[in-house]
């Protein structure tokens, strides 16, 4: 825990060091993404290959953030921070606090009881520019992988989940269509994560890798507004609770390079012993 | 039956040839494309990133030029007869900040003169395919 924290700060002294020169980052605006629940760029719920923060090829971007999902049961707060080198390399760190309100007495642990957990990623563009290349069809291509470390492994444990960590590893394309003013995404991940990891990796049900797609489509309404959908598959690993495929209605704006807003109705289906998760996500991210 | 067929043809061709020129249109033709170009160097001449390269430039010369290039890139019945994009930024050393800053001062110059958003990815997107001409050559 000590080292995920230390990035943590690590990030944020980076991003103290380069305020002085904040307007420093060239990229246009929408094209760094907004900070996924875990942490990496892209939509609310899934990671783009594009490389967080604004810095091109030849410059460093980074941002931090703050997201709230209040479900109809459950809150949900991520804060983290990333930082994009040279277009290329993304780096990143999410802190996720489950707060279970009602269902935590019910499971016995407390009302309000917090599952807690920490994501540490990192992100490689492997080939194409999602926004230059506009006279062929390839996408910009990403590889990454979250490191996902739980902060109450015997607690998960005793939900049926056989490991308090666990790495996702994925595969995203990203390609904006400018003529059709389109951005789609399609991000494959092997994962063995409960609810991102929030309640383990592996259960009764399942214990091996799962390839799951994720889905985002959006429309470029203006250079600073994006809104569209997206659908990700789930695993469903744990036999005391079912586990549902998410999916979310979004809408960021990027008032400038340095603070963007997103606003988001997700669908997260059953969690635990609720049924039928709606929920408001609202996040807001600073940067260069 | 020959004629219901021969009616469809031509207003498929009719369709075609209107969506052809519908970008250009939206710019408001010819002189649209003109005003957006001369309010683009306004915001060109004032951002630090392009300031120093586009005043080295005969300005009335290359205003003219790009306006008969986005013209004719919008299939507008224009000439273009200035130098191909690679000849032109060859040797230049443009850099992707440089190029997404002419993006960002073309947005905010069509933003001026309210082309539709979707006229201007359009425009945008044209314009992008052509970075391996314009970038770090």
């Amino acid at each position: 825990m000590p080292f995920f924290k230390n990035i943590f700060f690590l990030s944020i002294l980076t991003l103290s060091t380069f305020v002085h020169s904040f307007e420093s980052s060239d990229k246009l605006l929408l094209t760094g993404g907004v900070n996924s629940l875990e942490g990496s760029a892209g939509g609310g719920l899934t990671p783009w290959a594009f490389i967080g923060g604004y810095g091109t090829d030849k410059q460093i971007g980074a941002n931090a953030y703050i997201t709230n999902v209040k479900t109809s049961d459950y809150n949900m707060v991520s804060t983290g921070a990333l930082v994009g080198l040279y277009d290329r390399v993304e780096i990143s760190f999410a802190h996720q606090v489950f707060d279970t309100r009602d269902v935590g007495s019910a499971l016995g642990l407390g009302q309000g009881y917090e599952l807690k957990q920490n994501v540490f990623g990192i992100k490689v563009k492997l080939l194409g520019d999602a926004v230059l290349e506009q006279s062929s069809w390839l996408p910009q291509i990403a590889f990454g992988i979250q490191v996902k470390d739980h902060e109450q492994p015997r607690v998960v444990k005793s939900f049926g989940a056989k490991d308090g960590t666990g790495i996702d590893y994925y595969l995203t394309a990203t390609k904006i269509v400018l003529s059709e003013s389109l951005l789609t995404n399609l991000t494959l991940r092997a994962t063995k994560a409960n609810q991102l990891g929030i309640l383990g990796y592996g259960g009764g049900m399942n214990d091996s890798y799962e390839l799951l797609p994720e889905v985002s489509i959006g429309y470029l309404f203006t250079r600073k507004l994006i809104a569209g959908v997206e659908y990700r598959f789930k695993p469903n690993n744990l036999a005391v609770a079912t586990e549902d495929d998410w999916l979310d209605i979004f809408a960021a704006y990027t008032f400038n390079k340095n603070i963007s807003a997103t606003l988001a109705y997700a669908y997260l289906g059953n969690i635990v012993l609720k049924d039928k998760q709606s929920s408001l996500y609202t996040s807001i991210q600073i940067g260069f | 039956m020959f004629k219901k067929y021969l009616l469809c043809l031509f207003l498929l061709i009719g369709c075609a040839s209107a969506d052809k020129l519908a970008t250009y249109k939206e710019f408001g033709e010819k002189e649209g494309i003109t005003k957006v170009v001369d309010d683009l160097f306004v915001y060109l001449l004032q951002d630090e990133r392009t300031k120093e390269a586009f005043s080295r430039l005969n300005l009335e010369k290359t205003k003219h030029g790009l306006s008969n290039f986005i013209c004719v890139t919008l299939e507008g019945p224009c000439k273009y007869e200035g130098q191909s994009m690679r000849r032109a930024h060859k040797g230049q050393d443009i850099t992707q900040a440089q190029f997404y800053a002419m993006v960002e001062n073309m947005q905010k110059a069509m933003n001026q003169n309210n082309i539709p958003q979707r006229a201007q990815n359009k425009l945008l997107g044209k314009l992008a395919a052509m970075h391996k001409d314009i970038i770090g050559i």
